[in-house]
């Protein structure tokens, strides 16, 4: 069938070639910057500026496009779980044992149940993965001034030295907690 | 006054900021769509590009830096603009000392790796059903709070 590639996992030489035309894409529609993580402090703005400077900002006005665009990518994802196929996901056999050395048990799903399911936010390794983790990230991508898509495809693409900066400072954080924090979580 | 300039003159200002809106949820929906069908918004997949033991996040972030790039040369080069006729341009980051981006960079890099997501696919795991992102997205939205309540004393 022609169309069966569409219910496959896509290939890389398909998705990062999309995934960069996101840049000229926003910059044609409106002189738009591809970046995420903005979103994070319009709703910081929206929810709670307190008296934070950093927030009191016409959120709508300077965020509305980007929180659409984060609707969109939420609606995207449950159109491509629900309707364009999905299968485990095809991880290295090395990646495999490597978990499995880990401790985990079940290699299935988009994440691991015993990481990501709710029963787990009660226990040391599910707390630490979901909610530090994600105090992580929206703390850092703020100090950082943007995330992956701000800084390692938007400010690279762009030349902009300081995106190189904080690039290789996400790949020092990811290894640090791969190799060393992981580890000590799974000792729970 | 005639009442029916009025309506000429404001009818397009009402309609265009609806019109906009929707291209925007379009093209989120392609990128939600793109996340899932790379398998981008996976943890597994973060795990495997920060052990090195496949290709494939290094050849989705490669080529999509590169094609980005290829663009914004193009866009330069042809001095496009966009669509409303406004000159194309991205805002410089500011260096300053630069301890911003390495120490940011750092703490963000953590969370990226324990999550197995960064903000965009965060949004879209809840999409695809691990609803208890929605635990890590309050986090990440307090992160970011604290972080701009913490601002004036952090080195920048």
């Amino acid at each position: 069938m022609e169309w069966e590639w569409v219910f496959q996992p896509w290939p890389w030489f398909v998705a990062g070639p999309i995934i960069g035309l996101f840049v000229p894409a926003l910059l044609l529609a409106g002189n738009k910057p591809f970046g995420i993580a903005s979103n994070l402090r319009h709703l910081c703005s929206a929810v709670a500026p307190g008296r934070v400077e950093f927030f009191r900002y016409d959120w709508r006005a300077r965020g509305g496009w980007n929180l659409s665009f984060l609707c969109g990518i939420v609606l995207g994802a449950f159109v491509a779980v629900t309707w364009m196929g999905s299968a485990d996901v095809a991880i290295s056999a090395r990646t495999r044992e490597a978990l499995t050395t880990l401790g985990l048990h079940d290699l299935t799903g988009m994440a691991p149940r015993e990481l990501f399911g709710w029963p787990a936010v009660l226990t040391v390794k599910g707390f630490v993965s979901i909610v530090v983790g994600g105090v992580l990230v929206g703390f850092g991508a703020a100090y950082a001034g943007g995330c992956t898509s701000g800084h390692a495809i938007t400010g690279l693409a762009d030349r902009q030295l300081p995106s190189l900066l904080a690039v290789a400072g996400f790949f020092a954080g990811g290894l640090a907690a791969t190799h060393w924090i992981l580890p000590l979580v799974f000792l729970w | 006054m005639n009442p029916i300039s009025h309506v000429a003159i404001e009818a397009p200002a009402r309609e265009k900021p609806r019109r906009q809106w929707l291209v925007y949820v379009v093209l989120g929906m392609v990128f939600g769509i793109v996340l899932v069908k790379s398998e981008v918004l996976s943890w597994f997949r973060i795990q495997e590009m920060f052990r090195f033991h496949a290709f494939h996040m290094y050849g989705i972030i490669g080529s999509a830096l590169a094609v980005a790039a290829g663009s914004l040369a193009m866009l330069e080069h042809y001095r496009i603009t966009a669509l409303d006729g406004e000159p194309i341009g991205l805002p410089a980051k500011e260096m300053g000392r630069g301890y911003r981006y390495w120490i940011g960079g750092t703490i963000f890099g953590l969370g990226w790796a324990l999550t197995g997501a960064c903000p965009g696919p965060l949004f879209a795991l809840i999409g695809s059903g691990v609803t208890v992102m929605s635990l890590a997205v309050v986090g990440a939205i307090a992160g970011t709070w604290l972080y701009g309540y913490l601002r004036p004393m952090l080195p920048h």
